[in-house]
C-alpha cells in the first residue's frame, strides 16, 4: 500500500512535466508572436530585439522550457503577455479563488442531489419511478448549458425575481446559485447512475438479507447496512467529476459573467497569452492528479478489501 | 460478454443456437422500446445530416437583409436570423457538420486508435502496456475540454498554412473534384478531428484493455497460439470478436460526448469555420457569445432553440441508446 502511494507520488511530477511540455510546445509552435502581442502592430526592430532579449526568447526552446519549469516549481509562472508587468500568479490568484468557490457549490449540488436520487431509485427498482428518474437525470445531463442557463435565469431571476441575473458576490451570495446549478446539474446523472447500480449490488448481498431476516428495522438496514457500503464506488467518481466541472465552468462563467478562471482562460486563449494558459493547464492538471491520488488512498482506507499492487 | 443468455421463460425469444452473438444482441435490443425509440431519433438526425442538400429549403449562406429576424412562417419554418438567412437550412447543414465530425472522430480515435491500442496493451502487457497507459494518463490529466481547445486554437493556423503551401505547390484546387482543401472546409474537419482525437481514444483503450486482460489467458487463445496463429490474426480475429460488445457500447457513449465537445469548440469559434454552418457557431452568433442568451430567448426563442434542441436530442438519444446497448451486452451490470 505504502509502496503504491510512493510510486504514485513519484509519478505525479513526471506527469506534470509531460503536461507542461505539451502545452509549452503548443504555445511555442502555435500562432502569435509574443512580441507582436506585447508591442502591437507598430514597433521597431530594435524594440523587438530588446524585448526578445529580456524575455530570453532568442534562446533555444529547451532552455526556455527548462527555465520555465524551474521558475514554475518555485511558484513563478512568469509574466503575462497581455497584461504587461503583471505576474501570472498574481493575475490568476483571485480568479482561482472565485472558481474554487463555484466548483465547491457545484459539487455540493451534483453530489447532494445525485447520491440520494440514485439510492432512492435503487430502492424503488421495478416501479415507474426508477426509469423516470434515470431518464430524467440523463436528459439533464445531455442538456447543453446554452439551454440550462437561460431557462434558470428566466425562471429564478426574471419570473420569480429571487436572484439577481448575473454577477459575482462570493460563496455566500445568492448569485452563486444559478451558475453552480448550471455547472452541477449535468453531473447529477452520473452520480445517480453509479449510486443506483452500487446500491442494487449491495441490496443483493447475503448480509443484507440476513439483517432483514433478523428483523432489523428497514430504515436501519437501508442506511447502516446498504448506503454506507454503496457509497464506496462514489468516491472514485468525485475525482473524475472534477474534470467535468472544470470543462463546464468555461462557458458557464462566460454566460453568467463570473470573474473566474474559465472566462479568464478563454480570454487569454484568444489573446494568445500563453504564460496564463500554461499556468491554468498546469494548475488544472495538478489538482486533477492530486485529487485522484487522494481518492485512491481514501478508497483503500474506506474499503480494506482493496489492496493496490 | 456477449454470450447468449438462457431465457427459457419467454416464448418470444428468437435466440436460437447457431445465430451469431451480434444477431442475438440485436434480437434483445429490438425488444427494448427505449432503444428503438432513441435509435430512430438518431437515424432521423443522421439522415438529415447526410441528406442536408435535398432536405434544406434555402441556401445556408445567402443573406436577405430585407427579411431579417423573422418569426417562423411557411417559407422559413424556423424563421430567419439577423442576416436574413433561413434558420432551418442552417440547422440542417449544422447537423451535417456534427454528423461528419462525430463519425470521423469516433471512427478514427475511438475505434481505430482506441481499440488497436487497447488490444495491444492488454495482450502484450509489460512495457508496451505501461507506455500506452502512461501516455493516456498524461492526456487524461488535462481538465477535460481544455486540451481539445488548446490543440484546436494553436494548430489550426499552422495546418491551414501548410495546406495553403501544399495547394500552391501542387495546384491542387485546379484538378481536385472538391476544389481547394481550405475553401471546401476539408482542413477544418481535419483540425477539429485532430483536436478531438486525444479526447476520443483513451476511454475506449482502457476498457478494451481491461477486457483483453481478462481473456488473453483463456484456453482457446492458448490453443490458437499453440497451433501457430500469427499475433495480428490472434488479436483481430480471435480476441477482437469477444470485445465487440464493449466497443459498441463505448462508441455509442462517446458519440454523444464528441457531439458535445464539437458544440463547445464551434461555439468558441475554433471549430468548423463559417460560412459552413455548425450548431455551436449558430448558438454563439445568435447569443453574442453567450452574453445575450436570455434576451434572445425572450425575443427570438426559435433562433436559439432550433440548434440547441437538435443537439440536446442527439446527445440524449445517444446516451439512452448507449444505456440500452449496455443492458444488452453486459446483462450483469444492470
Amino acid at each position: 500500500m505504502l509502496a503504491y502511494i510512493v510510486r504514485r507520488l513519484l509519478w505525479t511530477p513526471v506527469l506534470l512535466l509531460a503536461v507542461s511540455a505539451i502545452v509549452f510546445a503548443l504555445g511555442h509552435y502555435g500562432p502569435g508572436d509574443p512580441v507582436e502581442i506585447q508591442l502591437g502592430q507598430h514597433y521597431t526592430e530594435e524594440q523587438a530585439d530588446r524585448l526578445r532579449e529580456s524575455r530570453g526568447l532568442n534562446d533555444p526552446i529547451y532552455e526556455q522550457y527548462g527555465r520555465y519549469v524551474w521558475n514554475a516549481i518555485q511558484g513563478d509562472f512568469g509574466e503575462s503577455f497581455k497584461f504587461q508587468g503583471r505576474d501570472v500568479a498574481e493575475l490568476l490568484g483571485p480568479k482561482l479563488k472565485v472558481s474554487a468557490q463555484l466548483f465547491l457549490a457545484a459539487s455540493v449540488i451534483t453530489i447532494g442531489l445525485g447520491v440520494p436520487l440514485g439510492f432512492y431509485t435503487a430502492l424503488k427498482q421495478g416501479t415507474w419511478l426508477d426509469p423516470a428518474i434515470v431518464s430524467g437525470s440523463l436528459a439533464l445531463n445531455a442538456m447543453p448549458v446554452f439551454l440550462t442557463a437561460p431557462f434558470l435565469i428566466m425562471f429564478f431571476a426574471i419570473k420569480l425575481e429571487w436572484i439577481p441575473v448575473a454577477g459575482w458576490g462570493g460563496f455566500f451570495d445568492t448569485r452563486i446559485i444559478l451558475p453552480a446549478l448550471t455547472i452541477g446539474l449535468p453531473g447529477v446523472a452520473v452520480f445517480t447512475r453509479i449510486m443506483r447500480s452500487s446500491t442494487l449490488d449491495v441490496l443483493g448481498e447475503d448480509y443484507v438479507r440476513t439483517a432483514r431476516a433478523k428483523g432489523v428495522h428497514e430504515f436501519v438496514v437501508n442506511y447502516r447496512h446498504v448506503a454506507r457500503i454503496a457509497l464506496i464506488p462514489i468516491l472514485t467518481l468525485v475525482g473524475f467529476s472534477l474534470s467535468g466541472l472544470l470543462g463546464g465552468a468555461l462557458i458557464v462563467e462566460l454566460i453568467y459573467g463570473v470573474p473566474g478562471v474559465g472566462r479568464f482562460t478563454l480570454d487569454s486563449l484568444f489573446a494568445r497569452d500563453f504564460p496564463v494558459i500554461m499556468a491554468v493547464s498546469l494548475i488544472g492538471a495538478a489538482s486533477l492528479v492530486i485529487a485522484n491520488l487522494v481518492v485512491d488512498i481514501l478508497y483503500s482506507v474506506v474499503d480494506p478489501r482493496i489492496r493496490y499492487q | 460478454m456477449s454470450l447468449p443468455r438462457e431465457n427459457p421463460g419467454t416464448t418470444r425469444d428468437h435466440v436460437t443456437s447457431g445465430t451469431s452473438p451480434l444477431r442475438q444482441a440485436w434480437g434483445r435490443l429490438r425488444r427494448k422500446k427505449i432503444a428503438m425509440a432513441t435509435l430512430s431519433i438518431i437515424v432521423v438526425i443522421y439522415a438529415i445530416g447526410v441528406f442536408a442538400k435535398p432536405v434544406s429549403t434555402h441556401s445556408y449562406s445567402r443573406t436577405d437583409l430585407s427579411r431579417t429576424q423573422e418569426g417562423p412562417s411557411a417559407d422559413h419554418i424556423f424563421g430567419t436570423d439577423r442576416l436574413g438567412r433561413d434558420i432551418f437550412t442552417r440547422v440542417v447543414w449544422g447537423i451535417q457538420t456534427t454528423v461528419i465530425l462525430t463519425v470521423i472522430a469516433v471512427g478514427t480515435g475511438g475505434i481505430v486508435l482506441g481499440v488497436t491500442l487497447g488490444l495491444v496493451a492488454g495482450y502484450f502487457g509489460g512495457k508496451t502496456d505501461a507506455l500506452i497507459m502512461r501516455f493516456g494518463e498524461v492526456v487524461a490529466a488535462f481538465p477535460s475540454i481544455l486540451l481539445v481547445i488548446l490543440i484546436a486554437a494553436t494548430l489550426r493556423p499552422r495546418i491551414v498554412g501548410w495546406t495553403r503551401d501544399f495547394e500552391d505547390w501542387s495546384n491542387f484546387p485546379d484538378w481536385s473534384p472538391v476544389g481547394g482543401l481550405v475553401e471546401s472546409g476539408f482542413v477544418d474537419y481535419f483540425v477539429v478531428t485532430i483536436a478531438l482525437l486525444p479526447f476520443a481514444w483513451f476511454g475506449m483503450m482502457r476498457l478494451v484493455r481491461g477486457q483483453v486482460l481478462g481473456i488473453r489467458n483463456a484456453d482457446y487463445i492458448e490453443a490458437a497460439r499453440a497451433i501457430g496463429v500469427s499475433t495480428p490474426r490472434l488479436l483481430f480475429s480471435h480476441i477482437l470478436p469477444n470485445v465487440t460488445g464493449t466497443i459498441i457500447v463505448t462508441a455509442s457513449f462517446s458519440m454523444g460526448a464528441i457531439a458535445g465537445s464539437e458544440l463547445i469548440l464551434s461555439f468558441l469559434g475554433i471549430g468548423v469555420q463559417p460560412p459552413r454552418p455548425s450548431l455551436g457557431f449558430m448558438i454563439s452568433d445568435v447569443s453574442g457569445r453567450g452574453s445575450a442568451v436570455v434576451s434572445v430567448m425572450q425575443n427570438h426563442p426559435e433562433q436559439l432553440l432550433a440548434p440547441i434542441i437538435v443537439i440536446w436530442l442527439l446527445i440524449f438519444a445517444w446516451s439512452l441508446f448507449g444505456d440500452a446497448l449496455n443492458d444488452v451486452f453486459n446483462p450483469r451490470t444492470r
